[in-house]
Parts: C-alpha cells; structure tokens; sequence
C-alpha cells in the first residue's frame, strides 16, 4: 500500500489508473475553481401581482450522489429580499456569509426610526452581485453559482433577476435556473408569459404553478429532490418555508417511457 | 516497485506534496477549464440619416437553445447628465456577450459623465467614437467580446454611425447591422440604404449601366426598413426576436420605440 | 521670536491638548467667503458668495455638483475643496455603478470625514484648508452637513461656514422655525437673507457674486415624487431671487445698473 499523505483516500492506481494528483502542486502559476464540486440544481421562481415566488430544493449532490438532503438554497437578505443559489455550494456558503456581512453593513447606514427608507432593495443586491460575479469571472476565479435574486424594486415593484458565474444578468417575469430552465419555463410561461400576465396573477396561483414546477423537475431532475424551500417575497416582508414536501406525486407517467433503460419494447 | 519504494533513501518518491505527479490525468481524462465567454446571441442595427440616426436591436437575450429573457435591451443612451439618461445625445448597441456588454456600456457611460464633470460639456459623438475605440483596445488580450456600434449627431448635425470589432478597430459608416444575424441583414442594408446592385433602368448594357444614384433616406423609410431587416432576421435566426428596440437619435433628443416581434 | 514649538506638524499635541495645525486649518475656512446651507422636508439648498481676486479676474466658483443627488458650498481653499470633490464625485459614480443607486449623504459625508481625519493623524501631511457644506437628497429625504479640516462632520438643519458667518448663524437661529415647511423658492429666500447679513458695509448681493445650488424632491407627472437633480446657478438665473430679497426696489434697480455697467 502506499503510504505518502498524497496518496490517501484516493482510487487505486492499479485498478484506476494514475491519479491525476497535478492540482497538489504548489509551483507554477495559480489555478483558480475550474469545475463545481457539490452542487444545488434549479431554482425556480415567479412572479406575481404583489411579490415574488421562489423555490428550490433541498439537496446538494456530490456528482450523482444525492450527498446531503438538508442544504436550504434560499437565503433571505435584510428581511426584503431573498437569494437562490444554483451550482457549487461551497460558493453559495462563501456568498451567503460575504451576503450577511453586507447586510450588517448596511444596517449601521440606515435609519433605526426608519428601517425600510434606504436600505439596499432586491434591485440594488442584484446589481451588486451581478458586479461581483463579473469580477471573479473576470480574475479567472469564478463563484460557480447561477443566482436568483427577489424582492422588490425602488419603486415597491416586484423584481426578480438572475445572474451567473460569468456575470450576465437578466430579468424575465418567471425564471429558472439549470434544469428548469428547459422544464419548468414553459410551465410559468404558459401563467406568466408578459410583466402584464405577471401582474395579474394572484399569490395563490403563483404559488401553485412554482409548486408544480418542483414536482415536474423532481419527476425528470435525477439530481433532484422531494423535500424543498419556497418563499414568497411582498411588501410586507419575507415569508420562508424550509421543510416542504412535494405532494400529490404521481408517478403513472413513468410507465409509458420508452427508449431509456432496458424496455426492448 | 513503485508500491514500496517510497522511501527517499532508496531513489522513490517523496512524502513531500511536490513530489507528486506533475503531469495531468492521462489521457481521456476530462479536463474541466472555465470558459469565461458565452453567445448571448440577438442582433443590432444602425442607420445615419442626414439629420437622424436610428439605432435598433432585438430584446431576445439567449444563451444556447434556451431563451433567458424576452426583454433584455441591447440599445443604450450614453453621457446624459443622470441615472435615467433623459438629456443624453449619444447610444451604444452592443451584442455578443452580455456581461461584457453592460461592462462595457456602464464604462463609457462613467467616462462620459466623468468628462462632463471636468469640462462642463457633454462628449462629441466624434470623441466619444475615439474612445470607445481605446477601451476595447486596452483589452485587447482578454477581450470585450461584443460588436459595438456608436450612434449620434455629428458637429454639423449629420447623422453618424461608428461600428466597432471586439479589440477596437473603428470606423464611421452609413449603416451597419452587428450580431447573430448581422450576415442575414448586411447584404439587406448594402442593396437598400447603399443601393447596391441597383442600376437605372434602360441606362446601358454590361458596363454602361449606370448606378442608381444615392440619395439620403427619410426618417420614415429608415424606419420601415429597421422593421423589414428585423421582421427577416427573426424568420431565418433562431436567436433574435421577441422585440424591437429602437432609438432615433435628432437635434430634438433620443425618441425610443418598442415593438413586438415575434416570440418563438 | 519663538512663540510656539507644537505647530510644526499636525501630529505634535500641545501640552494643552491643541493640535495648532488643524486648528490653523480651521481659521483658513474663515478666510474663505460666506456660504450658507438651509434645509427643508422637501429641500435643502445652498447660497454662495462668490468673490474675485481683482476687478479684473472672474469670481471663484463656490458651489460644485458632486452627483444627481448632492452638491457641496466651499469656504477655504478652493484647490483643497476640488481634491474632496473629486473624491466624491468618483464615490458616487462608483456607487452607482455597483449598487444602482445614489449613493446615501452620511455615508459619502462619512468617507470625506475618515480621509481628512487621516491627514490629521500621520507626519508629513498637511490637514485641508477647506470646510465644506453637503446638501444632498437621499430615502430618508435632504440633508445638509458641516465638514470640517479637523475630519469632524456634523448634521445640520441650517449653517453657515466662512468669513462674517456668525452673522448669517444668528439669522438661521432666528428663523430656525419656519425652515421646515419652506417652499423650495422661499427656503431659497431665506439662504439669500442670512447670506446678506454677512455681507460687510456697502456690498449687494449681485448676480456676479451670488451663487445658489438646489436639491430636492419634486412632484412627477404621474404624482410619485421624484429627486430633483442638485443644479448650480449662477449669473442671470440668480437675478429672480436677488431681486425677490431686496431691501427695496430702487435698491435692487441701482444694483442692476451698476452690474449692466
């Protein structure tokens, strides 16, 4: 056996072939993240006439390895707003504590009597965030994350945006993130398809379709899963829920797929 | 034996981290590199007029197969002395890659109120041209990767075009299309604003046919010719539609104007 | 000869607990002519007195826009006070650039105040001879604050920085009360009149040497209030509001005539 620290816990030479151990170098030029290691999947999220919706679920995968099944992927910022992160989890814990540091920040800025008047909104956190994921793409040192952020804007308006490891930002009255966006898209489009629709749907119907669009993405997402956050963001504040269940599952589908797996037929 | 010899006494290898392979996976094995570029795709139009200029691009920002947003603008006013941009005299169209666009829009924008704020007047069309050219070119080796087009009043009050490449080279043009369907609109904008390949009837034979002579457009016809170009684009281009933005830049100010395209 | 050994550098206390050099600095503030600042709920605005070197030079500017949403009235060194204003015009700019939103007046008071404060704290630098009043707009609605070389910034409803401003304070003092509820013209009015209590035997406030810069909320079209960008006038946009504080109309068509001469 080979006793060098190097060599511990890795595969087996022999049956694996040679262990890429080039990363353990400490000369030449620095390398940066260059691939995600534990990662969240899709977060979805909805717009509607007061707020927004947003959801994701509650695994963090190794690989195809379901590796922890607690990790929530919505994080509320400053009471207002909330944050969903898609890809590298150590990336979205290294941003959710850089995000708290800000928030505390900003809290000594503002006006204890007048708490609301002037702290940073949904839009502004979008901004800023979308700023420092360009810089770390631009230092060829990513955050590997896909980013949602609601709340609102300056002026009370619902506001959702997303932003991504290479820092292009963009808005849409319903977005998805990884997976959803091929899957649950087309659901929210078909409710939201304008800001106009948006602004009519109600909370509970928004709620409802970001609900189906969980279920449909844990029906076709093999790195998904049942149990997940959802929050619905409105004037009046944050409202998180960690530990959900998808209900009404119904899996009569599965039969009728053919052309995967082993069916000859 | 490789397995036991590790020991340093016997010429093995070393505990030490440094004595590890340095030589990467064999081959086959995959290799992860960050690309720090993608193709939002859409596409971006420019016409001058004699004492207008008209800037148009499609909203459609998409990445690969997926449509990320259905409103993401390409067309920007640049240099007004706000946020809101409301007496700004100069707009910027970028397409490419997203993030390098807005990077590259909000730049010039600080340049052009940071020269407002030193010289108490606003940037020429002409000065802002020129340095727009540097900053793409002082990236020269890790690239704004977007097609700029530059569009105002000049000093005489013509209307001017400035289109770019990603590292810079610059010129002043009669129109110009940029972005996914730039090849599908160009030829477009050569026969109809430059008349090309358009001779006059019964003038002639072979080479004696003469051309047809060049005469400025109206606004109006810029304007249904901007549609046209687009209404084509988005038949033949997966990656533009959605919506047309367009910005007529005269003497009186910048007039915005939205219109639907079609959205699959 | 030797009157004072602790004002070499603005490191050295005096055995008194003085730092003379920052003190220094402070009196140059009072060199610089008067500038008075007056808030509203609605406004805050900032009169000048500009004043010219010699009959033949022009008159040194006193108020600078720094962003939409803030401009700032110097009393000192005019190059010092352009350092500053650079500084937060690039503050601004860079805020806005990473949040999308003006930048909050404490804040950028906050930054100027940790950066003249450093120079009152390390050997071979010299305090700013420039005191300064922000006006400035933000959520939490106009603001006017006081800087000083010393690094001390302070809130204000209304104050006057510069040469004879004691004179414009006791004017502000008085009419503490009514500043509140100010329109933005008459909030105007009053920056005027507290301005011309300073003024020394014989001087008008003329459209040359009167300067005024405005920020404020204001109604929109559609009735949400919008930020009215901070603006600098100077010359004949002035002369409405001159004329509207002066003592009497044949004193304000005498000055007038003087100034078209």
């Amino acid at each position: 056996m080979d006793h060098r620290p190097q060599a511990w816990g890795r595969p087996r030479d022999d049956i694996y072939g040679a262990y890429d151990g080039s990363y353990l170098q400490t000369t030449g030029p620095k390398q940066n993240t260059q691939a995600p290691v534990v990662t969240g999947t899709s977060v979805v999220a909805l717009k509607f006439k007061d707020g927004v919706v947003i959801a994701a679920d509650n695994l963090a995968s190794y690989g195809s390895l379901a590796r922890f099944t607690d990790v929530k992927r919505l994080r509320v910022f400053l009471d207002t707003s909330v944050v969903g992160f898609g890809g590298d989890v150590s990336d979205m814990q290294y941003l959710d504590r850089h995000l708290n540091e800000l928030a505390i920040d900003e809290s000594y800025e503002t006006d204890p009597s007048a708490p609301d008047a002037g702290a940073l909104n949904a839009a502004n956190l979008h901004k800023y965030l979308q700023k420092l994921m360009y810089k770390r793409r631009n230092d060829f040192d990513p955050l590997w994350n896909q980013i949602l952020v609601a709340g609102l804007d300056s002026g009370s308006k619902p506001f959702l945006a997303s932003v991504d490891l290479r820092g292009t930002a963009f808005s849409s009255p319903s977005l998805a993130s990884g997976f959803g966006a091929a899957l649950a898209q087309p659901i929210m489009r078909k409710y939201a398809a304008t800001e106009e629709d948006a602004a009519k749907l109600s909370r509970e119907d928004a709620v409802k379709v970001v609900q189906e669009c969980m279920k449909v993405l844990y029906y076709r997402d093999a790195r998904s899963m049942d149990k997940y956050s959802i929050a619905v963001v409105t004037k009046e504040g944050v409202e998180l829920k960690e530990d959900e269940q998808l209900e009404k599952q119904s899996w009569a589908f599965a039969e009728r797929i053919r052309g995967y797996g082993t069916q000859t037929v | 034996m490789a397995m036991f010899s590790q020991n340093p006494i016997m010429n093995g290898p070393n505990y030490s981290f440094s004595d590890t392979p340095k030589v990467n996976a064999p081959e086959g094995a995959r290799q992860h590199r960050f690309d720090p570029y993608t193709d939002n795709g859409g596409s971006t139009l420019a016409i001058a007029g004699k004492d207008f200029t008209i800037m148009a691009g499609d909203t459609r920002l998409t990445s690969g197969y997926s449509i990320n947003s259905r409103y993401h603008p390409k067309v920007f006013k640049i240099g007004g002395t706000t946020a809101d941009q409301k007496d700004a005299s100069i707009v910027l169209s970028v397409v490419g890659f997203a993030a390098d666009g807005e990077a590259l829009k909000e730049r010039l924008d600080a340049i052009c109120k940071m020269y407002r704020y030193r010289h108490g007047k606003a940037m020429s069309v002409k000065a802002c041209a020129q340095r727009l050219s540097t900053i793409l070119y002082q990236k020269r080796f890790f690239p704004y990767y977007t097609y700029a087009i530059l569009g105002g009043l000049d000093e005489e009050g013509n209307g001017a075009v400035y289109s770019y490449d990603p590292v810079g080279s610059y010129e002043r043009e009669q129109c110009r299309a940029g972005g996914a369907a730039a090849s599908l609109i160009m030829p477009f904008l050569d026969n109809q604003v430059n008349f090309k390949n358009q001779y006059v009837p019964g003038s002639g034979e072979g080479h004696a046919l003469q051309e047809r002579p060049r005469n400025p457009l109206s606004r109006t016809e810029v304007e249904i010719l901007v549609k046209d170009a687009f209404d084509g684009a988005v038949e033949r281009h997966i990656e533009v539609g959605d919506g047309l933005q367009m910005m007529v830049i005269t003497k009186d100010g910048i007039e915005e104007i939205l219109l639907p395209l079609k959205r699959d | 000869m030797f009157r004072n050994n602790y004002d070499n550098d603005s490191v050295t206390f005096s055995p008194q607990g003085r730092i003379f050099q920052v003190e220094y600095a402070a009196e140059a503030v009072k060199q610089g002519s008067v500038v008075v600042g007056i808030t509203s709920k609605k406004h805050v605005v900032l009169v000048a007195l500009k004043r010219n070197a010699e009959e033949l030079s022009s008159y040194q500017k006193k108020i600078f826009a720094i962003d939409e949403h803030a401009g700032i009235a110097i009393a000192g060194l005019t190059s010092d006070a352009r350092v500053l204003s650079n500084f937060m015009k690039q503050q601004c700019l860079g805020h806005r650039l990473t949040y999308g939103r003006d930048l909050p007046v404490r804040t950028l008071v906050d930054m100027i105040g940790a950066k003249a404060q450093q120079n009152t704290q390390q050997y071979g630098k010299r305090p700013y001879g420039v005191g300064l009043l922000i006006a400035g707009v933000d959520e939490q609605g106009p603001h006017l604050f006081e800087f000083q070389p010393s690094g001390m910034t302070e809130e204000m409803v209304a104050f006057a920085i510069g040469a004879r401003s004691q004179m414009a304070r006791t004017y502000l003092e008085k009419n503490l009360e009514l500043f509140a509820d100010c329109s933005r013209e008459e909030l105007i009015a009053h920056g005027l009149k507290a301005l011309k209590e300073s003024l020394v035997q014989d001087r008008e406030l003329t459209i040359e040497n009167t300067s005024v810069g405005v920020t404020g909320f204001s109604k929109a079209d559609d009735g949400s209030t919008k930020v009215e960008q901070f603006k600098v006038f100077d010359g004949q946009e002035v002369n409405g509001w001159i004329e509207s504080v002066a003592d009497d109309k044949a004193a304000a068509e005498g000055e007038s005539m003087e100034v078209d001469g």
